[in-house]
């Protein structure tokens, strides 16, 4: 680690690089730094089980591999329960002391794969769980999830139709199972995200870290945009960085600056047809979602 | 030791002498008592297994497979829509090359929604890649649980146990229960040669292309061919440390005979009787028993029915429009056997729904294949009402 500087922030990640290059991530992609930098804080002794979503690709075909650690694949809709067999199958031959990890985006978390999410986090399974959210199905060519964000573009919200409901609120959703730790991350705050993923590497029972996830096709925004826009989602309050543990004692992680929503949304194609109107209702929408999340942050304090 | 259980604690007691180290299940008629059984053979610390209690059965074979592909011996079991439900991942464990064992007591599909037996569940797996075993008593279930594991993980491919719904599941016989230690002589603990393992990492079941993908299709053909020989030998080698052996089919009282019935399961038992019944009449007549539908024992069956005149065989099961499965099977077994040994084959259509197969079932198939004029050769149902 480099001498600290003072004011100068120093990120203590570790230099080992466990994922390798050649994977089949495209350029920007915010889902292969996600994972580049999650194996570098899980370590080697992690089992990655990975759902169909980008990352079923990203790692590479057959024999090939980018990850460096066990990759199980797996079906759609199973990334935690798997995750819990894997586990279960481990713990009974005697190897602890390793991290299981699903890895899933948000249709396998959101949509497809809740029911066993859902049954995973209310028996509290020893797994860790990271959603890399890129708001929709950006694998099979941007299809609207539920985790797409009222307003957006996507193949099966075109033209005049853009996407008219909000999006599911995951967290809360844990949240009310009393999940022992759900954090949201993103990529333009490493020191935060890389507390996150020490975190739900050390603590036992079902922990879910949801990383908002730039996708520049996908979002209509470029490569070289993905990190910038994962700041503004977090600075315009859009993806405010929070964690709960235990359902009940939010924290708020960073004071989000409140920039306004359309310095988020003009960076991204997906939003290019929102008019004045649109965007003062999306922006009105942002506001009252955070009042909601600072009357908890206080309520639970 | 003997034991009066019924054919669901059987399973449970055949799990647990194969020391199955994860079960994830999920509750459905008439499978859930094999469940329960093994939730207290758990909790009394008689078998020393993971039991993770999952919502669904889609999720319950998807926790073996996690298991299975972290190196665990591994076990379910279901039922009906529980199987259907289950049916992607089905695919997952044998393309996967994981020797998972589902014990799947037969019941009938739904609607109108049903409890009973028949075999519509299980055969509709029938290209998955899954071996098939169908049993005939709670004995052949006891012996077969234990079998299945070491035959699964000889191949690689996973083993699917089948009982008839209430006919075996919810009826005590006396079993014999192998002891332990024998048991674990039969069947070492599981190794696995490719699991996850960190010194050595690999990804399994990801993106496979044009180059290959063909190529595990062979393989897993391969394994299904070779699982021929090893369940036969497998057999064999129980019957040598356990005195019992079933083969993959069972002629029965075939010497000479003018027509031999075709059955599978417990429908075998009431079969065994009637043609009882009808050689010490004089009439020769003989069974023949199907105990494993995949493997398909091809060669066995033609050689049990070569030159035999007539044959009937009874589907507990239906294709729709086509007619019984095992009736498929065993015709396209003999489409190219000489014409002069080839028998006229007759299919027949009973039990759907868990309708009783009596003598009286039995009777008439053999009436119907020993007097053809009036019986139609593809497909026949019996005691259909008006």
């Amino acid at each position: 680690m480099s001498p600290q500087i003072p004011g100068q922030i120093t990120y203590d990640i570790p230099q080992q690089e466990i994922m390798s290059s050649g994977h089949l991530a495209c350029p920007g992609c915010g889902a292969s730094l996600c994972m580049r930098i999650a194996l570098k804080i899980f370590g080697p002794r992690t089992v990655l089980c990975v759902p169909a979503c980008c990352w079923a690709v990203i790692d590479g075909p057959f024999p090939y591999s980018a990850a460096g650690v066990p990759v199980v694949h797996c079906a759609f809709e199973t990334a935690a329960i798997t995750a819990t067999g894997v586990r279960h199958g481990l713990d009974i031959r005697g190897i602890k002391d390793c991290t299981v990890v699903a890895w899933a985006g948000d249709g396998g978390t959101f949509d497809i794969g809740f029911g066993a999410l859902s049954a995973t986090v209310e028996r509290n399974e020893n797994i860790a769980y990271v959603c890399y959210d890129n708001e929709a199905y950006m694998n099979t060519g941007i299809q609207r999830s539920s985790a797409t964000p009222i307003g957006a573009w996507t193949s099966t919200t075109p033209g005049e139709h853009p996407k008219e409901e909000p999006k599911k609120n995951l967290v809360e959703i844990m949240a009310a199972h009393r999940i022992p730790y759900v954090a949201t991350a993103t990529v333009a705050f490493m020191d935060d995200l890389t507390r996150k993923l020490k975190r739900i590497r050390d603590m036992e029972g079902t922990r879910l870290l949801h990383i908002f996830s730039p996708c520049p096709p996908g979002h209509k925004s470029l490569e070289s945009d993905s990190i910038k826009i994962s700041r503004l989602a977090v600075e315009t309050k859009v993806f405010p960085l929070y964690e709960i543990e235990n359902g009940l004692k939010y924290t708020l992680n960073h004071k989000p600056k409140g920039i306004p929503v359309q310095e988020y949304t003009r960076l991204q194609g997906r939003f290019k047809h929102l008019t004045e109107e649109d965007l003062k209702q999306m922006q009105q929408r942002v506001d009252y979602e955070w009042d909601v999340l600072d009357k908890r942050i206080s309520l639970f304090a | 030791m003997q034991k009066v259980l019924t054919g669901n604690q059987t399973v449970s007691w055949g799990v647990m002498r194969a020391r199955a180290q994860v079960i994830a299940a999920y509750p459905i008629t008439p499978q859930t008592t094999i469940i329960e059984e093994l939730a207290n053979l758990v909790d009394e610390g008689k078998l020393e297994a993971s039991f993770i209690k999952v919502e669904s059965e889609h999720s319950a074979l998807a926790g073996c497979i996690g298991a299975a592909q972290a190196g665990a011996r591994t076990f379910t079991a279901t039922s009906a829509q529980g199987l259907a439900l289950m049916h992607e991942l089905i695919h997952w464990a044998s393309l996967g090359r994981l020797p998972i064992v589902l014990a799947d007591v037969n019941r009938a599909m739904a609607p109108g929604w049903t409890i009973w037996t028949d075999q519509n569940d299980s055969l509709s797996q029938r290209d998955t890649g899954w071996l098939q075993f169908y049993c005939e008593s709670n004995q052949e279930v006891m012996d077969t649980a234990i079998q299945a594991f070491k035959i699964a993980e000889i191949v690689k491919l996973p083993v699917m146990l089948v009982l008839d719904a209430f006919f075996l599941s919810h009826t005590a016989e006396a079993v014999d229960i192998p002891e332990p230690e024998e048991v674990d002589k039969f069947l070492p603990p599981y190794e696995a040669d490719l699991k996850v393992d960190f010194d050595n990492p690999r990804a399994f079941s990801g993106m496979t292309g044009v180059d290959i993908y063909q190529e595990f299709r062979y393989l897993q053909h391969e394994a299904m061919n070779e699982a021929l020989t090893v369940t036969e030998k497998v057999d064999q080698e129980y019957g040598k440390q356990f005195g019992r052996t079933y083969g993959l089919v069972e002629p029965y009282r075939c010497e000479d005979a003018e027509a031999i019935i075709v059955t599978t399961a417990t429908a075998t038992s009431t079969a065994r009787e009637v043609i009882d019944q009808w050689r010490d009449r004089g009439e020769s007549v003989g069974l023949l028993k199907i105990r494993t539908f995949r493997p398909f024992p091809t060669e066995l069956v033609r050689e049990a029915l070569r030159g035999v005149p007539k044959v009937g065989i009874l589907d507990r099961n239906i294709c729709p429009g086509f007619g019984g499965i095992f009736a498929q099977e065993i015709k396209a077994s003999m489409y190219d056997m000489e014409e002069k040994f080839r028998p006229d084959i007759y299919g027949f259509i009973a039990g759907l729904g868990g309708r009783d197969i009596t003598p009286d079932t039995i009777n008439e198939i053999l009436e119907k294949t020993i007097h053809p004029e009036k019986t139609e050769k593809h497909l026949n149902w019996i005691a259909l009402r008006d």
